[in-house]
């Protein structure tokens, strides 16, 4: 039975067992090992990996929202959208890319230079990726594009919207859009979720005062997407919220109307009516292109907006500080009644210079003026018969005019551009400039010289102010935006033309706030105004409206940049003589209509020399204009119920 | 020995497949099911390519392992040897014809299918041991003399693997022969030596490297090393088994996978889309399936009478348990991406062939249990 060598046999067959049972516990251990990683990774750590597997599989690409619109106050948009007209391109849905260059090169007219790039492009990424061919076609090409599209497989026709204006006419108050900075993601806030590439944002102007209601809610939409990156398939859509529109106080053709006077020069005009405070129009000259920021500046228009000396890219009616020059005597005026330093038939001898303190004073009519009342000194601008008020005043109590009325801070909210200006007095120079106060500074201070600077808007609140009566108003730019101003006041002065309350009845009925003491002082700086723009030797008796309708009471004024020498003065040297640098800012400031304000504006051209010859006559036109549109605009008010 | 012929001659057909292990046949095909399954995820949920020609192989190879069952396990003996240098003259073959791809030379064309013969090489060694140990007394077992040839039996194909490149497989085949030497009773140190011999060499080893199997072993200590290259494959991997959680996210559901995260996923990572779909619960099922067809496997081991049957199901048992967690261990983290496959699961022709081989012989060890093979 037994074979030669079986007890061999049996041996090795009991030590083949024996390891066999070192192998198989080596076995259960490692078994142990893998059960154990496995629960370490399924279940705890299953929630990280869970998270990371849904990282993997969903991409999110957002949608950027489309902006609000900006109306005007007739609802005509001055920022809208327009659709924007792209031509991308997949690569991988493209048989022969050569080709196809080929032939988009014939239809959409795309630089051989382009192409290399695109080409180079199309090599770095993925073949899924699109590239943009082109980013904002006309439509006559896209449509041309479209009929060509069958026979260009890859190419895909995009339609999305970009940011327009119809001209440039108020591109300064509006501001511009451009690409989201670096700087911007950091410091705004309201962006951090809205980083979207390509989105535009505000800038500055309107635009960036709104750019947190007006740029809408981001949308997304989320993809599963493979390993390489290719979308498989859409999971959710979210379109997102189109921005707020606005309503402006402006009107666009008093805008455009006013733009188109200004071309060329350097100059602001600010309009705005006496009594609810609306911003009518408000230009800023030389402008410029905003279209042109929407889709990445061009270099050379940039430099050319640079270099150009008057400034096209600052708003000079928010952000432009000028001396407010005699535009001012209206508040010295009115500040030497309400403090009874003077009396309105108090007269002062002009014999066109006066010395005091050791220094001389110039009057700007070299032979003097004679007598000179208080009417008169506005009417001529008497240069003398300010400089002895004004020294009377002190300058404490002038600057205390002179903020009341809206000089020295902001006039509206929210404009990064807007600047406050300065209205001096000796607190002011020993803080500011850590000096004490000269007397023959107040008399500089009197004709509007000197520390004081001013913006045309401030100049315009002051004329508006003084025009509705001498009460304050809130000027506003948006229409939504709460504010009665002088509403009940205006509606009572329509209804009851002819029978006028005391002061103090109208104060306490119409919740106004005066800045009076007494309203027969306002009246007659009021008066003094009118006789300045129509009795003659009046400033701007020029340029003065025969027609009660238009009939306009303004002060002129100009800023001096250079102080004359003697020897010019002798000389008599006119201002178009002077280098165009050192020529005096030409100031004017009015309301109008005289017998029943409606509108004050106010003018300045930069360098434009004196304020009856340059600014004076931009004034009456653009008050004929706006007077013009009164009807229309009062119709409009009564229309969404804010009946004046 | 009549007597022993007449037990054998008196094993009809009937009692032949009477003495089949029911249980490891019944696990084999759940396992072959379940795979079945896992292809048509990989193919993302349709009967494509991958999933019809597994399942037509399993079937066929699993048919074979039956007739393979059913010959003599003295006719397996007899033929060991020749078995074994059969497989050798073919990855000689291949070393001169075979079929390159991604950098290696592992395939020989037979027009209805790549025959890679390293996976056949693994059966072929343990094979080829198991008979040498089987003959030789066991006074001679550590002499020197008797160690030289089965060093060389197991260095050729190993070399011969190494250099298609295909460090995992060459490295399988090793651990094969290496563990009939040491059931069959070489001395432990002799283990020792060989492995110490082995530390001393693996500068020199590791200059022979390509260098994809450098990176991907200087990955595995460090898998973020390089996340979007060579570290990726462990990364996903394990994201996606990680992701799978308790319960898994569902047949067809397993997002890396059919979003192209995972690599390889018929092949080497096919466990990882099992537990992605299927959980922790579902990786548990697939474990202890194959712990039950290895422990049948050591059963049979247990119950045959001759030491060759004994050898040989020990260590293909052995083996089988080797391949199976060195595939788990990549996949989840614990070893290097060295390419190797999931025995029955994998999509592979030649290691279904080369496993339902293994598989089949072991079956002629259960049904011939107390034939003496010599």
């Amino acid at each position: 039975m037994l074979s030669p060598g079986s007890g061999n046999t049996v041996i090795k067959s009991k030590l083949i067992s024996r390891r066999m049972f070192l192998i198989t516990a080596a076995k259960a251990v490692v078994m142990v090992g893998l059960v154990g990683r496995l629960i370490s990774l399924q279940i705890n750590q299953a929630t990280k990996y869970k998270s990371l597997s849904d990282k993997n599989r969903f991409r999110e690409w957002k949608l950027a929202p489309e902006r609000g619109a900006i109306k005007d106050f007739f609802n005509t948009e001055i920022a809208s959208n327009e659709p924007l007209y792209q031509v991308h391109l997949v690569p991988e849905n493209t048989k022969d890319l050569d080709n196809l260059f080929v032939r988009l090169k014939a239809i959409l007219n795309i630089t051989d230079n382009r192409v290399s790039f695109l080409k180079r492009k199309i090599r770095k990424q993925k073949p899924w990726e699109p590239v943009i061919v082109s980013e904002n076609l006309s439509w006559s090409d896209f449509s041309r594009l479209n009929l060509f599209l069958h026979e260009l497989q890859g190419v895909e026709p995009i339609v999305s919207v970009a940011r327009t204006y119809p001209d440039n006419s108020s591109a300064h108050i509006l501001g511009y859009v451009s690409q989201i900075s670096a700087k911007d993601l950091q410091t705004k806030e309201y962006l951090k979720e809205l980083s979207v590439p390509g989105m535009a944002v505000g800038k500055t102007g309107l635009e960036r005062k709104l750019d947190e209601q007006i740029i809408g809610k981001v949308g997304y939409q989320r993809y599963e997407v493979n390993a390489f990156g290719k979308r498989i398939r859409e999971i959710k859509i979210d379109s997102g919220q189109a921005g707020k529109s606005f309503k402006t106080t402006l009107d666009y053709e008093v805008q455009k109307y006013t733009a188109e006077l200004l071309q060329d020069k350097a100059a602001a005009v600010c309009v705005m009516d006496v009594y609810n405070g609306d911003i009518v129009s408000l230009v800023s000259s030389p402008t410029f292109e905003p279209n042109q920021f929407v889709h990445g500046l061009d270099k050379k228009y940039w430099n050319s907006l640079i270099k150009n000396e008057k400034k096209p890219l600052a708003n000079k009616a928010l952000s432009g500080l000028y001396p407010p020059g005699s535009t001012i005597k209206t508040l010295v005026a009115l500040s030497a009644l309400e403090n009874k330093i003077v009396r309105p038939l108090d007269t002062f001898r002009c014999k066109g210079k006066i010395e005091l303190y050791g220094e001389k004073f110039h009057c700007w009519e070299k032979e003097g003026h004679g007598i000179v009342n208080l009417r008169k000194g506005i009417q001529r601008s008497c240069d003398v018969y300010f400089y002895e008020i004004a020294r009377k005043l002190g300058v404490d109590r002038l600057s205390e005019t002179a903020k009341r009325f809206g000089l020295g801070k902001k006039v509206l909210n929210d404009f990064i551009e807007e600047r406050s200006g300065v209205v001096p007095n000796t607190k002011w120079k020993k803080k500011f400039i850590g000096q004490n106060w000269y007397l023959g500074e107040t008399l500089h201070s009197g004709i509007g010289q000197g520390y004081f600077q001013s913006t045309p808007l401030q100049l315009c609140l002051m004329t508006a102010q003084i025009a509705n009566g001498g009460f304050e108003i809130n000027p506003r730019i948006i229409f939504d935006e709460k504010n009665d101003n002088l509403r009940k006041y205006l509606k009572h002065k329509n209804e009851n033309p002819n029978e006028p309350l005391p002061t103090d009845l109208l104060v306490s009925n119409f919740n106004l706030k005066p800045l009076f003491k007494n309203q027969e002082h306002i009246n007659l700086i009021k008066d003094a105004m009118f006789s300045s723009s129509n009795e003659p030797g009046g400033t701007s008796y020029r340029h003065r409206f025969e027609d009660p309708k238009f009939t306009f009471a303004g002060k002129t004024g100009s800023s001096q940049i250079k102080k004359f020498t003697e020897e010019q003065r002798e000389a008599e040297v006119k201002q178009e003589s002077l280098p165009y640098k050192d020529r005096d800012h030409a100031l004017f400031v009015a309301f109008a209509p005289y017998k029943n304000p409606q509108y004050a504006i106010s003018v300045l051209v930069e360098h434009g020399g004196s304020g009856g010859k340059a600014a004076a006559p931009i004034a009456k036109q653009v008050i004929k204009k706006v007077l013009e549109r009164h009807e229309l605009r009062r119709s409009a008010n009564n229309l969404i119920g804010e009946s004046v | 020995m009549l007597q022993q012929r007449s037990i054998q001659s008196s094993q009809s057909l009937r009692d032949k497949i009477l003495s089949f292990d029911y249980v490891l046949i019944f696990s084999i095909l759940v396992l072959g099911i379940i795979s079945m399954f896992a292809m048509y995820s990989t193919d993302g949920g349709e009967f494509k390519y991958h999933t019809n020609s597994h399942i037509l192989r399993f079937f066929v190879f699993f048919g074979m392992f039956f007739v393979i069952s059913l010959i003599q396990i003295r006719f397996w003996h007899e033929a060991s040897y020749l078995i074994y240098f059969t497989f050798f003259l073919l990855l000689l073959g291949v070393k001169y014809f075979g079929l390159t791809s991604s950098g290696s030379q592992r395939w020989l064309n037979l027009y209805f299918m790549n025959l890679q013969p390293s996976e056949l090489m693994k059966i072929g060694l343990i094979l080829f041991l198991a008979k040498y140990y089987h003959r030789i007394s066991i006074e001679n077992i550590n002499s020197f003399r008797h160690l030289v040839l089965p060093i060389t039996a197991l260095i050729g194909p190993v070399i011969l693997v190494a250099t298609q490149p295909d460090l995992g497989t060459s490295i399988l085949i090793a651990s094969g022969g290496i563990v009939v030497a040491w059931l069959a009773g070489v001395r432990p140190k002799f283990f020792i030596y060989s492995g110490v011999a082995m530390i001393a060499l693996l500068p020199i080893a590791i200059s022979f490297l390509k260098p994809y199997q450098k990176s991907r072993i200087l990955t595995f200590l460090n898998p973020e090393r390089d996340p979007l290259g060579a570290g990726y494959q462990i990364i996903q991997s394990k994201i996606a088994i990680g992701s799978g959680g308790l319960f898994g996210k569902g047949f067809l559901n397993g997002s890396q996978s059919y979003l192209d995260y995972l690599p390889e996923k018929h092949t080497d990572f096919i466990f990882t889309l099992f537990s992605e779909e299927f959980g922790f619960f579902g990786s548990l099922f697939i474990l202890l399936l194959y712990a039950l067809i290895i422990s049948r496997i050591i059963r049979i081991g247990n119950m045959t009478r001759s030491n060759f049957g004994k050898l040989y199901c020990y260590s293909f048992g052995t083996a089988f348990f080797i391949y199976v967690v060195v595939n788990m261990m990549m996949v989840l983290g614990l070893l290097p991406i060295v390419g190797s496959p999931l025995p029955i699961m994998s999509y592979g022709g030649s290691s279904m062939l080369a496993i339902m081989f293994g598989l089949g012989i072991v079956m002629s060890c259960k049904i011939y249990k107390d034939v003496p093979v010599n």
